[in-house]
């Protein structure tokens, strides 16, 4: 068998090594603020609300919404191709703070905005697991 | 308060190379060929030129671009700098080059910039491009491809305010109809709203008509100083208003998708120039997607917001339109260089303002808008130019 063409493969940084870490565990975590009690994402060293550098690391309840998503019709390059059609979503998790992923788990042409999504696991390699969203049962 | 740059400079030169495909000369060419044709229409020599401001180019890409053209000119400026970047940047840079003339670093600055990205790109090249969009940790992984980030704002721009892909296909429709009267235009049959409809969906909802060309090119424009401007063989265009506006870099992170920095970018500019919408007689508007020029009607006060899609459906943005938008034919049928495609609508406008654009000129042209956004609806640049009666 061929090699598979590479994915884009996240380079995990030392501030975001944490997040890449818990993926590894199936969770998901953003970070709170101690100060001013606010989650955000991506990982920061201060906090964007109250600028505080007082910031934890907290469970994500891994529950969601779609706020807008786009069928891909044409992969951005040949790694994606056999996933054609997928789903890009942003997605705005119930602790605030919105992200990127993709939905799964379901017809693409049956996503809209608004619907609930729960956060699946996605091994790639041995160090990296990528969160992604299919419909909450 | 800053000092106003309220008609501090003019455009006393302007010039498109050929575009589309051209495949006899390469990025750095073109660039050249764009400087000596602006230099011809206002009537200077290259050794009048004191400042340079260039993009980097994709195809041949040089560490220090700028100075690599000042260097192959054999000119040797006190004001020297290069973009990385395309959309709203080409925008900045000529915010930056008037306030350098306005504090006295440079006297003449020549704008220029220019790409081969259909002609001069490896396959790596435009692989490396194409994934180079988006967080690198938390975007670029779930795979996106350009069309892709642009279409998560037309999605929920469709979902809040019941925009419709016929609206957006009017969009291709009404600057299609334009290029149609522009003989340089890369993309001149006629199409309607179901020719666009009926091609390729790219990513929902954008078909592949609701996408920008991929093209060669490049254009330069000179500018200079009020006192100078009438020395030059040309009518001159004033800089009457510029404004930027700066919202994000990643969509993820955009704290509306629906709403952009263009409205922080418009007001600052309008504010200059001390006029509205109202008195703007025609407008250019980065179109690198449909739903882009949408969004930019509604945020730049053409229309309120949720109102852009009927708008262009109704043929206001057309020619013979209350207000023509992208009378070159814009990014979606003029040409789309990648980083120098604002130029081009630069151009056009100072044409325009001239009285210069032949078949196209439009009825009433004393004040234009001319905006730009890059990243994704991250970075704007918004700026009005008018004639000599508006200065
Ligand atoms: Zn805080």
């Amino acid at each position: 068998m061929s090699e598979l063409p590479m994915k884009m493969m996240p380079a995990v940084s030392p501030e975001t090594a944490e997040y890449w870490a818990a993926c590894k565990r199936r969770e998901l975590v953003v970070q709170r603020c101690s100060s001013c009690g606010v989650h955000q994402f991506y990982p920061r060293v201060l906090c964007t609300g109250c600028s505080a550098r007082t910031l934890e690391w907290v469970r994500a309840s891994g529950r969601g919404a779609v706020k807008s998503y786009t069928v891909v019709r044409r992969a951005v390059s040949e790694a994606y191709a056999a996933e054609v059609p997928y789903v890009v979503a942003l997605i705005a998790l119930e602790e605030g703070p919105t992200m990127m992923s993709n939905v799964v788990g379901c017809d693409p042409e049956s996503v809209r905005i608004g619907m609930p999504v729960q956060v699946v696991f996605e091994d790639w390699s041995e160090t990296v697991t990528v969160p992604k969203f299919a419909p909450a049962a | 308060m800053s000092r106003s740059l309220r008609g501090r400079t003019a455009i006393v030169g302007a010039a498109d190379t050929e575009v589309g495909v051209i495949k006899h000369m390469g990025a750095t060419q073109l660039c050249i060929e764009a400087i000596l044709r602006a230099l011809a229409d206002a009537g200077i020599g290259k050794d009048e030129v004191d400042g340079l401001v260039t993009c980097n180019s994709m195809a041949e890409p040089y560490m220090y671009h700028a100075e690599t053209i000042a260097e192959y000119l054999q000119i040797f400026p006190s004001y020297c700098v290069s973009v990385g970047a395309g959309g709203g940047t080409t925008f900045t840079a000529l915010h930056q080059a008037a306030s350098a003339i306005e504090s006295g670093l440079c006297h003449t600055v020549v704008i220029a910039m220019a790409d081969s990205l259909r002609s001069g790109m490896t396959r790596e090249k435009a692989l490396a491009m194409q994934s180079s969009t988006g967080h690198p940790q938390f975007e670029r992984p779930y795979g996106p491809p350009v069309p892709a980030y642009y279409a998560l704002i037309a999605q929920a721009h469709m979902h809040q305010y019941g925009t419709t892909s016929e609206h957006l296909a009017a969009v291709a429709v009404s600057t299609r109809q334009h290029a149609m009267r522009n003989p340089a235009a890369q993309m001149r049959t006629p199409i309607t709203v179901e020719d666009v409809l009926a091609s390729r969906l790219i990513a929902d909802p954008l078909h592949l008509l609701d996408c920008s060309l991929v093209s060669d090119g490049g254009a330069a424009i000179v500018l200079t100083s009020r006192e100078r401007a009438r020395d030059f063989k040309q009518r001159p265009v004033y800089l009457l208003g510029v404004g930027e506006g700066h919202g994000h870099e990643h969509i993820s992170a955009a704290r509306s998708l629906t709403t952009s920095a263009a409205v922080d970018a418009g007001r600052r500019a309008y504010a200059m120039a001390g006029v509205g919408p109202k008195d703007i007689d025609f407008a250019q508007l980065y179109d690198c997607f449909t739903p882009v020029v949408l969004i930019e009607l509604e945020d730049l006060g053409f229309c309120a917001k949720g109102e852009a899609g009927p708008f262009v459906a109704a043929g206001h943005t057309a020619p013979g339109g209350s207000l023509p938008i992208n009378t070159h034919g814009g990014l979606l049928s003029h040409t789309h260089p990648g980083n120098p495609g604002s130029m081009f609508a630069l151009t056009e406008t100072v044409m325009q303002l001239r009285g210069q654009a032949g078949e196209r000129q439009v009825a009433k042209a004393d004040l234009a808008l001319v905006h730009a956004q890059g990243g994704i609806m991250s970075s704007h640049c918004t700026i009005v130019l008018g004639g000599e009666d508006a200065a």
